[in-house]
C-alpha cells in the first residue's frame, strides 16, 4: 500500500515536472560524437536549450559515423527519422542523392524564413556540401584536415632546425635520413591512407582524384588515382617503407602510438589530433602544412576537408524544422564555433569564427592550430581541390586502402595495385549511378 | 510406448509449441524470408528507388575472385582456431586432471578467459602485440623480427586465431574436464598393469571415451569461429590489411552497414544461410547416427 502511494506520488510529481518540458518541441539530433567530443556537444545542445524555451534539442549519441548513418536510414524507411543526423563526409554523395529524403538546408532556412547568409562560411568548408547551383545541402559541424605533426625534440637531436620542417616529399626523406641517423627509428608515418596519401595529396598537389570535378560535376565519374604523379608517391612511400623513413601503422588513427612513443618523428594526420597528441607525448612538437610534390606543382594547393556535416531529414512535423533552422543559427554564431573549434581542433565553419579566434589570441597561445585552415584556404579552390563526391565511398576508401596496404608489404607494385583499384572502384561507382540515375 | 497417448486433446500440443513457433516466425523465418527478397533487389539506401534484378546480386558475388578468397579464409580460420583451441584445452583438461593439491586454483584460472567477451579478447591481445606500444610487439621488433600487423597480413591473421582460439580454450577445458572425470579409473589402472604406458593409455583408451565430448566440441567451436571471431575482427584489423582478416561474416556486415550495399550484402548473407544450413544438415546426420549407436 505505502508503495503505491509512493508510486502514484512520483508519478504526479513527473507529470508536473514535465509539463513545461512538454511543451517545448523536441528535436532529435543523432550524432557520432564520443568521450568528450559528446559531452562537448551535449554542453552546446544545452547552451540552446537554455536560451529559448520553444525547443529542446536532444542529443542521441549512435555510435561510429557508420552505426549513425545506417542508423538514421534504417529509422527513415520506419517513418521514425530523426530531424538531424550528422554524416560523415564519405556519406555526402549517398544523402545528396537521397532527394526525397534529405531536407536541404538552404530551403529549410529560405521556408522558415531564418537569417542566413551562405556568404558567411568558409568555402573551403561549405564546398563539400554545396550542390553545382552553389546552395548549401547539409550545416558542416566537424570538419578538419591533415596537418602534419613533428616531435620538436627529435628534430633537434638531429641538428634539424625544428621550426622548418620539410615543406616537400624530398625534403621530407632528408629530413626523415636525418632523424633516423641520430636514432629516431623512423622517419615519418600516417594516419587514414587515402584520406591524406591519395585524396589529399591529389588536392594538395592540384592533382584529379577523379573526372567530373572529382564527381561533384556528375554520377559518370571515374577515379583517376592512377596517374603517374600518384603512383610515384605511392611507389616511393613503398620504397621509404623498407628502411623505415615511412613506417606504415594502420588505418583511421592506428598509427597514433607510433608518434606517441617517439618511434616516427614525423606524423600526417588530421587536425582533430591535436588535442590527443598534446595529452599523449611528453616530447616538444608542432604543426607544419602537410609536405607537397615540387615536380608535380610548384607552389602546393589547397587540402580537403573530412568529417562530418549535418542533415536535416524529411518526415518530422513542421513545427520541428523552424526548431531545427534556429538551432543551426545558434550552431552557426561566431561564439559557438570559436569554442567549438579551440576545444575540438575541428576547423571553424565561418569566417567570423576564425577571426574571433585569432582575436582572442588562441592561435599565439598554441603554436599551429592555425596550420589547417590555412592550408584550406591556401588558394581558391579548384576543380582538383574543391572537394570530393563519390558514391559508395566507403567501400572505395576500403579498396584504396586494401590495395595500399599490398604496395607497402611489398607484394604488388604501385601501378598495379592503383590501377586495380581505380577499375574495383569503377564497378561500385557504376552501380551507384544505375541505383541513382532516377 | 504409445507417442500419441500422452495428449488426449488434439489441439493441446500445438497450442503448446505455439510460442515457439511465433518465436521462430518473428525472428527467424520473417527477417531470412526478406534477405531473400532483398537479395533480388537493387535499391538506394533510404529505399527511394528499387529495381528488380533476379539473380544479378548473386551472380556479382559469386564472380567475384575476392569473395571465393573470403570463403577460403573463413574455412582456414575456422579449422585452425577449432584445432588450435581444442588442442591445448585437451592437453591442459589431462593436465588439471592429474593435479591433486591445489586443482581447485588450476581450474579456476584456466576457465577465467571465458568470461573475456570476444571483442575484449581481440583488443588485449592486439595491444600486447602492438610494434609500439605492446609489451610482445616491441620485444619481437628488438629481437630483429619485422613484426608489423598493421601490414603484414600473416601476422595480422595469427593475431586473430590466437585472440580467437585463446577465449575458446576455457570453454573446452571445461567439458574436456568433465569428460576426463566420467572414465572410469578402473578401465585406466587396468591397462596400467598390463603394462601400457601413459601415452599408450591415452590414445587407445581415453581418447575414445572422449569421443561424444570432443563431436561436441568440435560443432560449437567451429561454430563459434565461424561467426563469433566477428567481434575479434571488428575491434581489431576490420577485416584489413588487404582484406588479410575478412571472413565471410564480416564481409555481409561490412558492406551492408558500412557500404550500404544491401541488396549484396543480403545475396552474401543467403549464400551464407544455405551453408550453415548445409553444415547444420551434416551434423545433424552424424550425431544421428552417434545416437544410435
Amino acid at each position: 500500500m505505502k508503495l503505491l502511494k509512493t508510486f502514484a506520488a512520483v508519478l504526479l510529481g513527473s507529470a508536473c515536472f514535465s509539463a513545461p518540458a512538454l511543451a517545448a518541441t523536441e528535436i532529435q539530433w543523432w550524432h557520432a560524437m564520443g568521450g568528450e567530443l559528446g559531452e562537448k556537444l551535449n554542453s552546446i545542445a544545452d547552451g540552446f536549450n537554455k536560451q529559448q524555451s520553444d525547443y529542446k534539442v536532444v542529443p542521441v549519441y549512435k555510435g561510429t559515423y557508420p552505426e549513425t548513418m545506417t542508423g538514421a536510414i534504417a529509422a527513415f524507411r520506419a517513418h521514425q527519422a530523426p530531424a538531424i543526423v550528422q554524416v560523415f563526409e564519405v556519406g555526402t554523395a549517398t544523402m545528396m542523392a537521397a532527394k526525397g529524403a534529405v531536407y536541404p538546408v538552404y530551403k529549410l532556412m529560405a521556408d522558415t524564413k531564418q537569417p542566413f547568409d551562405p556568404k558567411a562560411y568558409l568555402p573551403a568548408v561549405t564546398g563539400y556540401y554545396t550542390d553545382s547551383k552553389g546552395n548549401m545541402l547539409s550545416l558542416p559541424f566537424n570538419s578538419s584536415t591533415p596537418v602534419m605533426y613533428v616531435n620538436k625534440d627529435a628534430f633537434k637531436k638531429a641538428g634539424l632546425n625544428p621550426d622548418q620542417p620539410p615543406k616537400t616529399w624530398p625534403e621530407m626523406e632528408t629530413a626523415a635520413k636525418a632523424l633516423q641517423k641520430a636514432g629516431t627509428a623512423c622517419g615519418f608515418t600516417t594516419g587514414w591512407p587515402s584520406w591524406v596519401q591519395i585524396e589529399n595529396f591529389s588536392a594538395w598537389n592540384n592533382l584529379p582524384i577523379g573526372t567530373k570535378e572529382n564527381g561533384i560535376a556528375g554520377l559518370d565519374t571515374k577515379l583517376t588515382i592512377n596517374s603517374p604523379a600518384h603512383v610515384k608517391h605511392i611507389a616511393d612511400l613503398a620504397t621509404w617503407q623498407k628502411s623505415k623513413i615511412f613506417d606504415y601503422g594502420g588505418r583511421a588513427s592506428d598509427a597514433a602510438p607510433k608518434f606517441y612513443s617517439g618511434e616516427c618523428g614525423m606524423y600526417m594526420n588530421t587536425s582533430a589530433a591535436y588535442a590527443g597528441i598534446k595529452a599523449n607525448v611528453k616530447f616538444d612538437f608542432g604543426v607544419a602544412p602537410m609536405p607537397y610534390a615540387p615536380d608535380v606543382t610548384k607552389e602546393p594547393q589547397n587540402s580537403i576537408i573530412g568529417g562530418a556535416s549535418l542533415w536535416v531529414l524529411n518526415g518530422r512535423p513542421t513545427a520541428e524544422y523552424e526548431g531545427v533552422a534556429k538551432f543551426f543559427n545558434y550552431l552557426s554564431s561566431p561564439e559557438v564555433q570559436a569554442d567549438w573549434h579551440q576545444f575540438s581542433g575541428y576547423l571553424p565553419i565561418t569566417k567570423a569564427a576564425y577571426e574571433l579566434t585569432r582575436r582572442q589570441g588562441f592561435y599565439d597561445k598554441n603554436p599551429g592550430t592555425d596550420v589547417s585552415i590555412k592550408e584550406i584556404t591556401n588558394k581558391a579552390p579548384t576543380a582538383n581541390s574543391k572537394g570530393l563526391r563519390f558514391g559508395n565511398f566507403a567501400q572505395i576508401r576500403d579498396i584504396i586502402e586494401g590495395e595500399l596496404e599490398s604496395v607497402f608489404a611489398g607484394k604488388a607494385d604501385a601501378k598495379t595495385a592503383l590501377d586495380s583499384a581505380v577499375e574495383r572502384a569503377d564497378k561500385l561507382l557504376r552501380s551507384f549511378e544505375k541505383a541513382n540515375q532516377g | 510406448m504409445n507417442a500419441s497417448a500422452v495428449f488426449k486433446n488434439r489441439s493441446l500440443p500445438y497450442l503448446l509449441i505455439a510460442p515457439q513457433i511465433a518465436v521462430t516466425l518473428a525472428f527467424f523465418i520473417w527477417p531470412a524470408a526478406m534477405a531473400v527478397f532483398q537479395s533480388l533487389l537493387r535499391e538506394d539506401p533510404f529505399g527511394l528507388a528499387t529495381e528488380f534484378i533476379g539473380l544479378a546480386n548473386y551472380v556479382d558475388v559469386l564472380e567475384d575472385p575476392r569473395y571465393l578468397d573470403t570463403v577460403i579464409r573463413s574455412c582456414v580460420l575456422a579449422v585452425v582456431v577449432t584445432a588450435g583451441a581444442m588442442a591445448t584445452a585437451l592437453v591442459l583438461a589431462t593436465m588439471a586432471d592429474g593435479v591433486g593439491r591445489g586443482s581447485g586454483v588450476y581450474k579456476t584460472l584456466l576457465i577465467w578467459p571465458y568470461a573475456v567477451a570476444p571483442a575484449l579478447a581481440g583488443v588485449l591481445w592486439f595491444l600486447i602485440f602492438n610494434p609500439s606500444i605492446g609489451v610482445v610487439g616491441r620485444g619481437l621488433n628488438r629481437l630483429g623480427v619485422v613484426w608489423n600487423p598493421a601490414l603484414d597480413g600473416t601476422q595480422a591473421f595469427v593475431l586473430i586465431v590466437v585472440a580467437a582460439a585463446w577465449k575458446q580454450i576455457s570453454y573446452n577445458f571445461v567439458f574436456f574436464l568433465a569428460g576426463l572425470q566420467t572414465i572410469p579409473r578402473a578401465v585406466i589402472e587396468a591397462a596400467a598393469i598390463d603394462g601400457a604406458g601413459p601415452g599408450r593409455r591415452f590414445f587407445t583408451i581415453v581418447l575414445p571415451l572422449l569421443g561424444p565430448t570432443t563431436f561436441f566440441l568440435l560443432v560449437v567451436n567451429l561454430v563459434y569461429a565461424f561467426f563469433e571471431t566477428f567481434a575479434v575482427i571488428h575491434a581489431t584489423t576490420r577485416g584489413g590489411p588487404n582484406s588479410a582478416t575478412e571472413t565471410l561474416v564480416f564481409k555481409v556486415f561490412n558492406d551492408g552497414f558500412v557500404g550500404l550495399d544491401l541488396g549484396g550484402s543480403a545475396a552474401q548473407s543467403v549464400i551464407l544461410m544455405a551453408l550453415v544450413g548445409g553444415l547444420t544438415a551434416l551434423q545433424f546426420h552424424f550425431l544421428d547416427r552417434k545416437g544410435a549407436r
